[in-house]
């Protein structure tokens, strides 16, 4: 940490360090605690140090983005310029235009990089490429955008080649860790949902059935519960770390398989004393639920288009919203029979 | 095992007339859906396109358009409501 003194001013010099704290901060960013507040300031930082020569990257002012970028470069003299992005990741804000094209002009001309820097050439990571007109940014600076590698795991191997990135790192990847880091988020976005339906559900159980007892109106209103969050956890969580393995394109669909599959597993082990109309909706409602979170997923990864979720939605939204409106009437009929 | 979204969707096009062979569209993809063949781009798997609209936003002549946005349900579900309370086409963004 500290300083260095620069032809242009000072410098903040950043650790590659990355400490419990660190560590913690991004664990609870994903979880959801304070996610939109995890922010670095913009501006130009320097790793070891850096000189006229030294390699510029560019970066975003996440610091969950900051962090992996750092803790790659130990042992380097580099200078990192990070853009305002609103504690937004890279890609996320090129594709909202914060990582963007005038925001990197303004930013090196503002840091004064033109005179700190005898070279001219910028580091920008793939992922910022929507955002970014690299012909653009030429024009109006002179800095010549080289596309880095999507990873910032790949950018030791990426500088001591001479900047030579090698078809791997061009390519968006999805592999099981990837799926797994992003399952507390989805779970973090359903809660909202979760506990309005769950007390909807016990509310309607207990005004519906007035004249049984308070337990009996309990028990009523805590099967439907299990079911949805049996769907959620088979939606948001099972799902996700089987997508390669589901057949089928459409998340829905894989979703909805392993609802089925998971519904009929249940009434083989535990459904011998249910009712035949309970039977009938758990059949129903527990491929909706799955398909929906599982639908929902579709943010999080890395190979899905919008033309083709939107194509998705509406398919896959009436035919979940029909299948959950059979689901609960026939399970009201069969309680009320 | 596959990790590949639904056929024949994306709005991506390649005008390979205006193509100058620079490349750069091959550089920006995250999905090699392009690759260059004496001089000029081809699309050699559309279907791998997630309309991020990286290679239209850096192709120097022009040559390439998509509609970009996320392929992500929430945003999307977002857009609908927000397109019928503005009456306007509201591209689909992370949150």
């Amino acid at each position: 940490m500290g300083w260095i003194e620069t032809g242009s001013g000072r410098v903040a010099r950043v650790s590659t360090d990355i400490t419990l704290s660190d560590r913690l901060g991004g664990w609870r960013v994903r979880w959801g605690i304070n996610r939109m507040h995890y922010t670095v300031g913009a501006g130009l930082y320097a790793v070891g140090e850096p000189g006229s020569q030294s390699p510029v990257l560019v970066s975003a002012s996440y610091k969950l983005t900051f962090d992996q970028l750092r803790r790659e470069l130990a042992g380097r003299d580099v200078w990192l310029l990070v853009l305002e992005t609103f504690g937004i990741n890279v890609w996320c804000a090129a594709g909202k235009g914060t990582f963007g094209t005038l925001e990197l002009i303004n930013r090196i001309n503002h840091t004064g990089l033109p005179t700190l820097v005898a070279h001219r050439t910028l580091i920008v990571p793939q992922l910022g490429a929507p955002g970014i007109a690299a012909h653009e940014v030429n024009k109006a600076t002179g800095f010549k955008v080289r596309y880095g590698p999507i990873r910032a795991e790949d950018l030791p191997e990426f500088l001591d080649r001479g900047m030579k990135v090698t078809p791997a790192m061009r390519r968006a990847r999805f592999n099981l860790r990837d799926r797994l880091v992003l399952i507390p988020v989805e779970l973090v976005q359903a809660w909202k949902l979760s506990l309005i339906l769950c007390s909807l559900i016990l509310v309607l159980s207990t005004v519906a059935l007035r004249n049984l007892s308070l337990a009996s109106r309990f028990s009523t209103g805590l099967a439907p519960m299990i079911v949805y969050l049996g769907g959620l956890v088979m939606g948001s969580v099972v799902t996700p770390i089987l997508l390669p393995w589901i057949p089928g394109r459409a998340f829905s669909l894989k979703g909805a398989q392993v609802g089925l599959l998971s519904a009929i597993l249940a009434i083989l082990v535990m459904g011998s004393t249910w009712k035949e109309a309970d039977v009938v909706a758990l059949l129903f409602v527990v491929p909706a639920v799955t398909a929906y979170f599982a639908l929902n997923f579709t943010g999080c990864t890395t190979f899905t288009s919008l033309s083709g979720v939107e194509k998705e939605m509406r398919i896959a939204l009436p035919m979940i919203i029909l299948a959950l409106v059979v689901g609960v009437v026939v399970w009201t009929v069969g309680m009320l029979a | 095992m596959s990790l590949r979204y639904l056929k024949d969707v994306v709005t991506l096009q390649l005008d390979e007339e205006k193509c100058s062979g620079c490349g750069m569209c091959t550089q920006v993809c995250v999905h090699g859906v392009f690759a260059v063949n004496k001089g000029v781009a081809h699309l050699v798997d559309r279907d791998a396109c997630i309309e991020c609209g990286a290679c239209a936003r850096n192709c120097p002549v022009e040559a390439v358009s998509v509609r970009s946005g996320v392929g992500c349900a929430y945003a999307v579900w977002k857009s609908w409501f927000r397109r019928r309370k503005q009456g306007g086409e509201v591209s689909p963004a992370c949150s």
